[in-house]
């Protein structure tokens, strides 16, 4: 037996996430006694899959012929190697979120997303997970006698183990109903879910030709630019940029909100974000009563002396 | 073209989130419910493209007569026709092959589910059916445009999106994109008045047994209040961010 962890791959690179979900898969790989066998899918060289090792990955197999974004493709090629699996983990990406339904329905293994600890017991396997937008903790387990796991990414960490594994490939060619024509991505800039830091401006920048100092700090932090929905609605910032309950989800080490008052519906999209500051002229703002730090004051003022701090520090 | 919207109904994301029954149960009580807002933009999307190109619009949900005011929601917003599977949904699994052994039947050429809903926050149940029906599924969807039996979709990625061609029929996880938020459609009162006389069918469930079962819930521990700086000391910030939360 083992537990199988997909390590999903961006133009043939690991990420932080992917790291974090193999971590985790070994914490859980112990708890069960078993190996941990790492998963790869679309061209990733044997220097990128050796990483793997440092987490605790025992085995990589490496299918290079598989788009992950065909989820019939990706869930077929899965599903084949699941076969020893007690448990197979995946990080809550995108791509994960589209791959871990399928093969739950597929292979008939329950599946809980959103987790955020190792699991508590084993017999049944016992987690909990983030639900009502991070405003509650699930306690949740699999009636199957083997589980699919997601992660919340950034919500486990990592765990080094310096240790070495071997590489097996697949030459599996599956093919979905779809056709990928192909992707546009804003190169150069750091993704709102990667990110470590984001750095989020609100109506109170009062127009988007004020964003040149939240660029700033972000390009001095190594922070993604985000902003609120008003932002996006009236087209001052793209809406790939919108963070909040209908934009994307916010989990950064720091989540810095600029001129934003902290609307219930911003707050359930960037609550799992472990520190949060707030800088608003408004005391009552609600962002400061779910902020870790808060500075009340003009943004136009705060945010260059904020800029010219860091700078001392960098 | 028949196109089939999948509709949770969910917890106003201002209500107050509590439980009853020992943490076991959400508490309803006071609550107000609404269309779940990933749902709502598929809705709008499935008006435009029936509008555009003819056919039917059926909302679907699994749950017990309590979402039923959510149901005649979406009629009213313009939805054909209504079916509910009379079941308390609380397991992705079930819900999906609820839904699957109704499309098996009822065919359809689009189904659009939300990519997830603001309750539970699982994000499993399109692809399951999906993979029920052994169909393409697009998750995150934020585009789709239709020609003949071909739609190109959009979906959103880390830092941009993908283009993706299918052939009909497919299952979307859809969100905003689909439609911009100043499109989404509010129930005028012909609609709420048309929604009245609009077919609301019910169906018994089939009895599926789960592969997942919630035990009970936890309320996360409570933040420490916020530390104001005073805004003439911002070096102050940069060193508790520094020192204090190591966050920089």
């Amino acid at each position: 037996m083992s537990v199988l962890v997909y390590t999903e791959s961006w133009d043939g690179k690991f990420r932080k996430s992917t790291f974090e979900a193999v971590s985790y898969a070994n914490e859980t790989a112990k708890l069960l006694g078993t190996d941990l066998v790492a998963l790869s899918l679309g061209e990733v060289s044997n220097d990128e899959l050796n990483k793997l090792g440092n987490y605790g990955a025992a085995k990589v197999i490496s299918a290079s012929d598989i788009n992950k974004g065909d989820g019939q493709a990706a869930t077929a090629v899965i599903a084949d190697q699941a076969n020893d699996a007690n448990a197979i983990v995946f990080s809550n990406t995108y791509t994960a979120k589209m791959i871990a339904p399928r093969l739950s329905a597929k292979l008939k293994i329950g599946a809980i997303s959103n987790v955020i600890e190792v699991a508590t017991s084993t017999t049944p396997l016992t987690v909990k997970r983030k639900a009502f937008s991070s405003k509650a903790i699930e306690i949740a387990t699999v009636n199957s006698e083997k589980a699919i796991i997601s992660i919340a990414p950034n919500s486990f960490g990592l765990i080094e183990t310096g240790g070495s594994l071997t590489i097996e490939t697949s030459d599996t060619s599956e093919k979905g109903g779809i056709t990928i024509e192909g992707q546009e991505t804003a190169s150069g800039k750091i993704s709102i879910s990667e990110a470590e830091i984001v750095v989020s401006g609100g109506r109170g920048l009062k127009g988007p030709e004020n964003w040149r100092m939240i660029e700033e700090l972000a390009e001095l932090l190594v922070a993604a630019t985000a902003c609120s929905k008003p932002v996006a609605d009236i087209g001052w910032r793209p809406h790939a940029e919108h963070v909040g309950q209908t934009g994307k989800a916010v989990a950064a080490d720091l989540y810095i909100a600029i001129g934003i008052s902290g609307a219930i519906q911003h707050l359930a999209g960037v609550n799992s974000s472990k520190v949060m500051v707030a800088i608003n002229t408004d005391p009552e703002a609600p962002f400061f009563k779910a902020a870790d730090y808060g500075i009340v004051g003009d943004a136009f003022e705060v945010v260059p002396k904020l800029i010219e701090e860091i700078k001392k520090i960098r | 073209m028949n196109i089939v919207v999948c509709i949770s109904s969910v917890p106003d994301t201002t209500a107050k989130i509590n439980f009853t029954d020992n943490g076991s149960k959400f508490d309803a009580n006071g609550v107000q419910f609404v269309i779940n807002p990933y749902d709502e933009f598929g809705l709008t999307k499935a008006m435009m493209l029936k509008e555009a190109t003819g056919g039917k619009v059926t909302v679907i949900t699994v749950g017990d007569i309590t979402v039923e005011p959510v149901m005649r929601k979406s009629l009213a917003i313009g939805a054909d026709a209504a079916v509910r599977i009379n079941m308390n949904a609380t397991d992705s699994y079930s819900t999906a092959r609820e839904i699957a052994n109704y499309l098996i039947n009822n065919p359809a050429d689009i189904i659009i589910t939300g990519r997830e809903s603001i309750d539970y926050n699982g994000g499993a149940v399109g692809g399951m059916i999906a993979e029920m029906m052994n169909l393409p599924f697009v998750n995150a969807c934020n585009g789709l445009e239709i020609s003949g039996n071909t739609a190109k979709l959009t979906r959103e990625i880390d830092g941009g999106k993908e283009n993706i061609t299918s052939e009909l029929p497919f299952v979307i996880g859809g969100q905003k994109g689909l439609v911009l938020e100043s499109e989404l459609r509010i129930p005028n009162m012909r609609g709420i008045m048309q929604a009245r006389s609009k077919p609301l069918e019910v169906f018994e469930s089939s009895s599926i047994e789960g592969l997942t079962s919630s035990v009970n819930f936890e309320k996360p521990v409570e933040k420490e209040a916020c530390k104001l700086v005073d805004a003439d000391n911002v070096a102050e910030l940069v060193n508790l961010l520094q020192n204090e939360a190591k966050v920089i």
